[in-house]
């Protein structure tokens, strides 16, 4: 696990792309800006997209589909105070966005204002690569990836029944052109295998999922995670699950593995850091900056600049490089996430935070790989500490209510631990905690931070984005965990 | 002002790709295509923080190639509508079919089954985008402006809104079947943020959701259940630990119910990831619960005239006095168990044919809501729900929780950080009333549910 940030490469011409492929010039842009100021307003933005994507599926040991899609789109965005003007089209002619400029203008009320004459290109990294070829007709690796991992599930235990797995991938070119002068494109590659898995025996079946991936080329996945090492997963835990037993009921002692897990983090602190809500004042941690919120041994970062990560952006949906920025230190809650419009009006850094699903969707704050530092303590001494608790390495999903600060995190693998050994693995639970209080609870942090495979979708106002999240071993002394069990 | 781009007529364009497919070498092909107009707009604490309004659409085709043994299929999307996107568009399909496998269950209904329900099954309303901007941001303001006057601690707002979306569906097959519809929609809703006496936040919400505007019930009703909702939050406890009664409200409880339909499809019975797989004709819940999935009811939310793969919609009883009846299959599905579609595909532009509910619900029964809470000495009533924890393949279900605590048959104080844990083959089985206060707030409704066994996990 690299984490250290990348060195800044030349950029790609990305902007030709939209030039070639849909005339959109310099002039154009600042046309269109000139005409979304046309009502006034204090900023306005040019986000186009051009998606190619990709997906094949293996199931029952047949490659029962495969498609690919494109889609291309621009929305324009006028900023007014507090006030947010929003239209797209999927249509970029001259006069469809212009027509859209002229919507997203309604916003406000006012004289005209001009752009700022000129752009000036934001200088970003390259995180990862970017292919010249927007769709690859060529299927037959990816093919491969999906009947090894079909091979692999079952070569794993005869109880393995049933095998799905899928490879998809996308490619999506952006560029942003905004009246303050900024201007950025990118190309950002997005690629995932999945293993799913379930295994029977006489007396239950149980499910295992496993996958992974990031921004990254097919290669990743024939060198550093295979679909053998996705599937084995997969196959282990359903196999697992068949031995499981009913998960505990109440508050005890939770240890977290490394990695996944750092949902915790994602659920408990990370939404309610996004600077929307604290703007806004409907955030449970509204007003703490400066304040405890954790275990002293607890620092949060969200980094944007890690080669390859699913989260990780060379540059945000708004035109600013990303940043790492410091949420938790030593306990002592540090920052927000800010996106441009919240950075604005709270007078605070502009940590590029900016996302959207797509040019449909207006930005918002939005993590991009969220993760706790590593502490001092081995894994097993943290294990070793625990009377009776549980041990949960893997989840299926969180969920928070950002105001009441209440969130959930479910496991899909998980064992109790009696007199500091782990013992029976349990069966789905969901953990439930109070964001600002919960971390106050970590009282042993591992030495062995790990982020996780590439599997996180996060989800905002009915907008999805890929992130990231990772974390040590940490002990919880204390978490509630929604089991039936004693 | 709609955005809406109408130069070409969709239902020949769907033909027209559809013969395109078959000249370039397809045995059969689908074809869908979409458009629709977005609107929405939220006011906070007084003022317009976001107007959008837009419109986009987009087509997809999905090509069959006969084998010896089967067919090989694939699908291609694209929201290109040039002669060279279309092209694009068939050519990249049929390339993509070359490397899918031959499947014996994969190919179009049988020429019998196609066809529509005929007559208005009023889904679409002209109304919807009929008031101007002004106005439809009013609403807006006056859901948010009443639920900010229904009590001083209600101080901050997460905003209201309204929301209008219409749309056109095309689809078109290579068996000659050939439809289309409009549907409407418009929601007002409001999110009010209120203070509790130790400076702690709660939020709530509440909406309405209606095919027409004259459907939709009044601003200030949704403002005044929204603060309502939020107000009964203050102040919450948490649960000790404990096996206890819960009744689900309505709104909580079709979640419920979606997870009956979600066990009954045909792909999770015929992988055996279900419980419910191989359980047809077996007794899976108490016999006071009737479950039907209805797709014709006139202007429901899940209503259409055809289903995903043009067969016309239908009723389909999934559980009746306690017993399973039905799976709920598509063409694909209805094939892998040696049985007939139920008309339950669902499509998206690209992909196969998944499976999808219309209206699905659960039978009223004949309890008032009220006498359902004072038939609990001590229990829980749960008014929301938090994150997944649902596990089709064991029915284990576990869940994040708040609602309010039952004491002797009354409502009393606020709880939560709780979860309710359960399996579903046992709750559905503990369904020991149901309350015959069944109202369609979107397309899966149920009423109030009381099931016993489960497990509150809190202090």
């Amino acid at each position: 696990m690299t984490l250290s940030p990348s060195t800044p490469a030349a950029v790609p011409q990305h902007k030709k792309y939209f030039l070639d492929k849909f005339g959109i010039t310099e002039r154009l842009l600042e046309r269109c800006l000139g005409e979304a100021l046309s009502a006034g307003g204090d900023y306005a933005d040019l986000y186009f997209e051009s998606i190619a994507s990709t997906s094949i599926g293996i199931d029952e040991s047949l490659v029962k589909s495969a498609s690919q899609g494109v889609s291309a789109g621009c929305g324009v965005r006028v900023l007014s105070g507090e006030r947010t003007g929003y239209a797209y089209t999927d249509d970029l002619s001259p006069d469809r966005l212009l027509r859209a400029a002229r919507t997203a203008a309604l916003i406000a009320s006012g004289p005209a204002k001009q752009p700022v004459q000129g752009f000036t290109e934001t200088k970003t990294p390259s995180l990862y690569p970017a292919p010249a070829v927007d769709l690859d007709s060529d299927l037959s690796a990816k093919l491969d990836l999906v009947m090894r991992a079909d091979k692999a599930a079952r070569a794993y235990d005869p109880r393995i029944t049933q095998v799905r797995a899928s490879y998809s991938d996308e490619l999506r070119r952006i560029l942003i052109a905004a009246s303050d002068g900024t201007f950025a494109s990118d190309t950002q590659p997005l690629a995932r295998l999945n293993v799913f898995v379930l295994a029977k025996d006489a007396e239950r079946t149980a499910r295992g999922t496993s996958g992974g991936g990031g921004r990254v080329e097919i290669d990743f996945f024939q060198t550093e995670k295979t679909p053998e090492h996705f599937a084995r997963e997969a196959a282990r835990q359903a196999i697992l699950q068949l031995g499981a037993v009913a998960a505990p009921a109440g508050e005890m002692e939770v240890v977290l593995g490394p990695g996944w897990p750092g949902v915790l983090l994602h659920e408990a602190v990370g939404h309610g850091l996004e600077a929307d809500f604290n703007r806004r004042k409907t955030s449970a941690f509204a007003g703490l900056i400066g304040r405890p919120v954790a275990g002293p041994r607890v620092t949060v970062v969200d980094n944007g600049t890690m080669p390859g990560r699913r989260g990780s952006l060379n540059v945000d949906d708004e035109g600013s490089a990303t940043h790492e920025t410091v949420l938790i230190e030593n306990g002592i809650l540090k920052g927000y996430l800010t996106d441009k419009l919240s950075a604005r009006l709270m007078d605070m850094p502009y940590t590029g935070n900016g996302r959207r699903e797509s040019y449909q969707q207006i930005p918002m704050p939005r993590m991009t790989n969220t993760y706790m530092l590593a502490g001092d303590d081995a894994p097993e001494d943290i294990l070793r500490s625990v009377k009776r608790g549980l041990y949960a390495v893997n989840f299926g999903g969180g969920s928070v209510d950002i105001t009441s600060g209440k969130f959930v995190f479910s496991a899909s693998e998980a064992y109790l631990i009696e007199d500091g050994k782990i013992t029976a693995p349990v069966r789905d639970a969901t953990l439930i905690g109070n964001g600002p209080e919960a971390l106050k609870y970590v009282s042993m942090v591992g030495s062995d931070l790990e982020l996780d495979e590439g599997v996180g979708t996060c989800g905002k106002d009915g907008q999805s984005v890929p992130v990231g999240v990772g974390m040590p071993t940490v002990k919880l002394d204390k978490m509630t965990v929604g089991g039936t069990g004693r | 002002m709609s955005t809406a781009i109408l130069t070409t007529d969709l239902s020949s364009l769907a033909a027209d790709i559809v013969s395109r497919a078959l000249k370039a070498g397809a045995s059969d092909a689908e074809v869908t295509v979409r458009e629709g107009d977005e609107f929405s707009t939220t006011v906070r604490m007084g003022e317009v923080e976001t107007l959008k309004e837009s419109g986009s659409r987009g087509m997809g085709l999905r090509v069959l190639i006969a084998t010896p043994n089967g067919h090989r299929v694939a699908s291609t999307s694209s929201s290109d509508f040039s002669a060279e996107g279309i092209d694009h568009l068939v050519s990249g399909a049929l390339a993509l079919a070359h490397v899918t496998s031959e499947d014996p269950f994969a190919g179009l209904a049988d020429p019998g089954e196609f066809g529509k329900v005929e007559g208005d099954l009023e889904l679409y309303h002209e109304d919807v985008y009929s008031l101007p901007t002004a106005d439809r941001i009013d609403f807006a303001r006056r859901a948010e402006a009443a639920a900010l006057a229904a009590d001083t601690r209600i101080t901050n707002s997460d905003g209201g809104n309204f929301d209008a979306y219409s749309g056109r569906k095309v689809f078109a097959n290579s068996r000659g079947f050939a439809g289309e519809y409009r549907s409407s929609s418009c929601s007002i809703s409001a999110t009010p943020i209120a203070l509790g006496r130790n400076g702690e936040m709660q939020r709530d919400y509440w909406y309405t959701y209606a095919r027409s505007l004259k459907r939709l019930d009044t601003p200030e009703s949704v403002g005044a259940e929204a603060a309502r909702r939020t107000l009964r939050r203050l102040d919450a406890r948490r649960a000790k630990t404990q096996q206890a009664p819960i009744v689900f409200a309505p709104e909580i409880a079709r979640s419920i119910i979606g997870s009956i339909f979600e066990a009954a499809t045909g792909d999770a019975v015929y992988r055996g990831a279900s419980f419910l797989a191989g359980r047809l004709g077996e007794k899976i819940a108490a016999s006071s619960v009737t479950v039907i999935d209805d797709h014709t009811i006139v202007g429901g939310f899940g209503t259409s005239p055809f289903d995903g793969e043009g067969l016309p919609s239908r009723r389909t009883v999934v559980v009746e006095r306690g017993v399973l009846t039905n799976y709920l299959l598509n063409t694909y599905t209805a094939r892998k168990l040696g049985m007939k579609s139920t008309g339950n595909a669902s499509r998206g532009l690209a992909g196969n044919p998944g499976t999808g509910a219309g209206n699905l619900f659960l039978a009223a029964g004949d309890m008032p809501h009220d006498e359902i809470i004072s038939g609990v000495q001590s229990g829980l009533y749960v008014t929301e729900l938090l994150g997944p924890g649902i596990n089709l393949v064991t029915g284990d279900y576990s869940r994040g929780a708040s609602g309010l605590w039952i004491e002797n048959g009354q409502l009393t104080y606020p709880v939560q950080e709780i979860t309710v844990a359960g399996n579903l083959q046992q709750m559905f089985q503990n369904i020991t009333a149901i309350g015959n206060d069944l109202v369609f707030r979107g397309s899966v409704a149920s009423p109030t549910l009381r099931i016993d066994g489960m497990t509150i996990a809190g202090e």
